[in-house]
């Protein structure tokens, strides 16, 4: 899933089909997300913790970056401060070109709703509206119609291949199901930048792994940027790139698995 | 947005029935117990009201309500008559006296003695007999809800109730049934028995002084406050509108009995637990669902949106409880008042607890709302 297949034209004037790694042509593509020096710190005194220690990283359009690394090692912080659920408190970061801290409250939250979409670890879908009424709360807060808004969110339920099932509450639902009524409430709004907290984990593997291929689907048909927060290295292939994060601070950046797959197979393949 | 808050409220079905019962139940309470309350209010005026159309009512300055009886000279009515402005002033006697049933039975009665030319001050809705009967000696008049209860004959008998022709003696004095009359009910228990003026003073025992009122009605067109103060300049008595001597009635009753103090501490009850029950499951509603809330406020709901939301599921549940508590308040009521109990059920009291039920909703909202605007909305994720 993580390889883009790219055509130009050769001297001879036939097509050239040339396979490049989900990375390299990730890193062409504009910056959606760029955080600079960013550090965040929990508490005051003797009992602070310091969770992001001067956190630089930058998320590119199109891309599925995921955030991995030991609990507490700041992954849910960062993408917070991403997502602009949270302040920070030093560094930049610029996310869809606009600096969260010189925004007030209200904008703050209206940008969010516009922009950002979530993926919950444990999917909070309101237990007592129906599916379709959860899906269509992101575009109620945009003050789309009701009725407007019930028809976008069966459409994406129907693509997320739930279509049939509008009308029943999450609880009657399966985890994995669960999670595509949250994915497509994540994006019936058409954001540009989706955050996704650990969409794995309460989910078995089958299930986990069609989770991350309509995700991954979504971020390469909608130029949308993705960061993930897992510890599930069996979706590690679908990432573009994955960035190791410890004690607050990004150890390491590399092509996910799927990087290397498509570098191997462009090896493979005559040119 | 508004429609979601209600289906979050309404879904949780336990917790939102809880809430309509506990709030239904502070209504009703505050409701019923305001409304026994004005009914009691309201019949410590009963008397006045029903002796009619009179424009002042002349007494000893020390009487406190209308059933104190510090009784004035005979010649009082006589002096009123000599008023300027004053049209036509009778005697009113009014007292307790013991009775004695035919079939043994003693009991007490408020005994009221009318002007014997006039029969002015007489109940105007007789049910059987006519008033004017009064003139037949020893003609008393009784309430026909008096006459199948307080008055009915009990010992050895049916049960039956006092009806025309029955005899009693009142103070040892022989009296007959000549009529009866449907009377409101009275904050006084004992049963209202009507008679003439000069009858009345001999079923009393001799004193020097037994006139209890003089009504006073003004000629048309006199000024009634001139003719007020001239009632209180030349004689040592005052002078009372209705309103008044009803005011001074209930202000007394009100303050010397102490039900203003203890209905007030019932619908101060009702108050609080209605807010507790409100407030703590209101508040329970909302911890259970602060999650969601924060994925709201993730997802960009506006705190204005979010009061909203909070507001409308509080102000929905305040509106249906409220029906439902007076609902309930007004059907115990349509018992009450067929009998003798007191309840009146004004705007004023819906008002009350209108209010009441508004000020119990918007602390329980306050309440919840604190948590749900403090919350961050970064509490979605987990570990942040």
């Amino acid at each position: 899933m993580a390889a883009y297949t790219t055509q130009s034209q050769d001297t001879q004037g036939g097509a050239e089909v040339v396979t490049r790694s989900a990375a390299e042509v990730v890193a062409h593509k504009p910056i959606a997300v760029r955080c600079r020096g960013v550090t965040k710190t929990y508490g005051t005194g003797n009992s602070s913790v310091k969770a992001l220690r001067g956190v630089d990283i930058d998320v590119h359009t199109g891309e599925l970056l995921m955030l991995v690394g030991p609990s507490g090692c700041g992954k849910t912080t960062l993408i917070s401060v991403i997502a602009g659920v949270l302040d920070r408190d030093a560094g930049d970061c610029s996310v869809l070109g606009v600096d969260y801290n010189k925004m007030r409250g209200d904008e703050k939250t209206a940008f969010r709703g516009k922009n950002v979409g979530f993926v919950f670890q444990a999917f909070n879908l309101i237990p007592t509206l129906t599916i379709a009424e959860n899906v269509s709360v992101p575009l109620l807060i945009n003050r789309v119609h009701r009725r407007e808004a019930l028809a976008k969110a069966k459409d994406i339920l129907a693509l997320v291949g739930l279509g049939e099932r509008v009308n029943d509450t999450p609880n009657r639902l399966s985890g994995g199901q669960q999670q595509r009524v949250a994915i497509a409430r994540a994006l019936v709004h058409k954001p540009k930048l989706l955050v996704c907290d650990e969409p794995t984990s309460a989910l078995d593997h089958v299930t986990g792994q069609k989770v991350m291929e309509l995700l991954r689907g979504v971020a390469s048909d909608n130029a949308l940027s993705l960061v993930v927060v897992t510890h599930d290295q069996r979706i590690f292939e679908f990432a573009d790139r994955i960035a190791e994060m410890d004690d607050g601070h990004i150890t390491s950046i590399s092509g996910g698995k799927g990087h290397k797959l498509a570098e191997h197979q462009a090896e493979s393949e005559p040119k | 947005m508004i429609r979601l808050a209600i289906k979050m409220l309404m879904g949780d079905r336990l917790k939102y029935l809880g809430l309509v019962a506990g709030m239904a139940f502070a209504a009703m309470m505050i409701a019923q117990q305001a409304s026994i309350f004005s009914g009691l209010a309201s019949q410590t005026g009963t008397f006045i009201r029903e002796i009619g159309d009179v424009d002042l009512w002349v007494m000893d300055p020390q009487v406190r309500f209308s059933e104190d009886n510090l009784a004035l000279p005979e010649t009082t009515a006589q002096r009123m008559k000599g008023i300027e402005g004053v049209d036509w002033a009778v005697p009113l006697y009014k007292g307790f006296l013991r009775c004695q049933l035919a079939d043994g039975t003693r009991t007490s009665m408020i005994v009221v003695g009318i002007d014997d030319a006039t029969l002015f001050g007489g109940p105007t809705n007789m049910t059987a007999g006519a008033i004017t009967d009064l003139r037949r000696d020893p003609g008393i008049l009784i309430d026909e809800r008096d006459a199948a209860t307080k008055l009915a004959q009990k010992r050895g008998g049916d049960g039956r109730a006092m009806k025309v022709g029955d005899r009693l003696s009142i103070n040892d004095n022989d009296a007959v049934v000549i009529g009866t009359y449907k009377g409101s009910p009275s904050f006084f228990w004992d049963p209202v028995v009507y008679t003439t003026y000069s009858r009345a003073l001999r079923f009393v025992p001799k004193e020097r002084r037994l006139m209890s009122f003089v009504l006073v009605k003004a000629k048309a067109g006199a000024d009634l406050a001139a003719i007020k103060a001239r009632i209180e300049a030349t004689t040592p008595y005052i002078a009372r509108t209705g309103k008044e001597f009803e005011e001074v009635t209930r202000s007394f009753i009100l303050k010397s009995t102490g039900i203003l103090i203890n209905f007030g501490m019932a619908i101060g009850l009702g108050f609080v637990i209605g807010l507790l029950i409100t407030g703590q499951t209101f508040f329970n509603f909302t911890l259970d669902n602060l999650r969601y809330y924060a994925a709201l406020k993730a997802l960009g709901t506006s705190a204005s949106t979010l009061i909203g939301m909070v507001i409308v599921q509080v102000l929905s549940v305040t509106w249906l409880s409220f029906g439902i508590g007076i609902g309930i308040a007004a059907l115990m009521g349509i018992f009450i008042t067929k009998t003798d109990l007191a309840f009146l059920m004004k705007w004023q009291t819906l008002a009350m607890t209108g209010g009441a039920m508004l000020i119990v909703g918007v602390l329980s909202a306050i309440l919840s709302l604190v948590k749900v605007l403090r919350l961050e909305p970064a509490a979605v994720f987990k570990g942040a």
